[in-house]
């Protein structure tokens, strides 16, 4: 009885170092979730920007309605994941894909130096001071690409840079979406 | 045992330790209200308790009060000024959880998957009640 007493004593110990043991497993974990947005086959919402390039026109949300299925990429020129992802996006430019950009918290400035620096694949480019059109569209950061229809609904996401990898499936994409 | 402990402690606060992986952050100065109070206190109060309970996308453990990032204060901003402009807080958590899902809200819901968390504290109390009542009424026998 008093043996069996003083093992029962140790339960709480056990218990804390298992808990313990538990917490810092967890710690080591990668704790980054990738937040897919919720708006996919919703449309883009309607949203006026003022132009973030002095080469090329604005971008108004309405305008993606057009028809054609495209894609819209949001970058920053503060990124530099985005760099990584520039000759890619040239190269689909150049394969006749149509592309439009947003840009986050930018700089008319910096923009320009980026697109001079890195390319400029984008058709027109609309200015996001403040990530409205991110909160809209349920975009977590930068770069982001996503597929628009013809119709101006949201068909595909993706998430972080596009590499030479990714560009089957986004063509496969921008073919679902009707290209 | 002590030496296991006292290793289990160490591994923990190393692991504290660690930094944060620093991202990008732009240049342009914070949304007008991202560090901002908004001057009626009963509005501020409403918008803060949403914006602690708005997980941030970047740094995901934290809350769009307490993180840095710049996608955080602009969400800041957003929130005061909707609430500035009347909306309701719910109705923004709502109007975000459209766009992120459940993950944005700290909030815990009314989802299946979390019935038995709230049941847990009712059975563990109504089983600990139940656990000293027996004791005493045996202690009370034993006596008699």
């Amino acid at each position: 009885m008093k043996m069996k007493r003083s093992l029962i004593l140790w339960v709480p110990l056990g218990a804390y170092v298992i808990f313990l043991a538990i917490a810092s497993l967890g710690l080591n974990r990668d704790q980054q979730t990738v937040i897919q947005s919720r708006m996919i086959g919703k449309a883009v919402p309607p949203l006026e920007m003022p132009a973030a390039s002095s080469s090329k026109p604005t971008l108004s949300t309405r305008d993606l309605a057009n028809g054609k299925p495209r894609l819209l990429n949001i970058f920053a020129s503060w990124c530099v994941p985005c760099i990584a992802e520039a000759p890619v996006l040239m190269q689909l430019a150049q394969q006749g894909v149509p592309i439009d950009g947003v840009a986050i918290r930018d700089a008319r400035a910096d923009v320009d130096q980026f697109l001079t620096r890195h390319g400029n694949p984008y058709e027109r480019i609309g200015l996001d001071a403040r990530s409205t059109l991110q909160f809209y569209m349920g975009s977590s950061g930068v770069p982001e690409t996503f597929v628009v229809d013809g119709k101006g609904i949201i068909r595909y996401q993706h998430i972080g840079v596009i590499g030479p990898q990714d560009v089957d499936t986004i063509l496969q994409k921008l073919r679902e979406a009707g290209a | 045992m002590m030496r296991l402990l006292t290793a289990l402690l160490m591994a923990l606060s190393v692991a504290m330790l660690a930094p944060q992986s620093a991202s990008a952050q732009s240049a342009l100065p914070p949304a007008p209200y991202a560090n901002r109070q908004l001057d009626d206190p009963a509005l501020e109060a409403k918008a803060s308790a949403l914006m602690h309970t708005i997980r941030c996308l970047t740094c995901q453990s934290q809350s769009i009060a307490d993180s840095d990032a710049s996608m955080a204060s602009d969400m800041r901003s957003e929130i005061r000024e909707r609430i500035a402009a009347g909306e309701d807080p719910e109705a923004i958590r709502a109007w975000l959880i459209e766009r992120y899902g459940d993950w944005i809200s700290y909030k815990p819901t009314n989802d299946p998957i979390l019935w038995p968390l709230w049941a847990a504290p009712v059975l563990l109390i109504s089983g600990g009640g139940w656990l000293a009542y027996s004791r005493m009424r045996r202690r009370k026998g034993a006596k008699a």
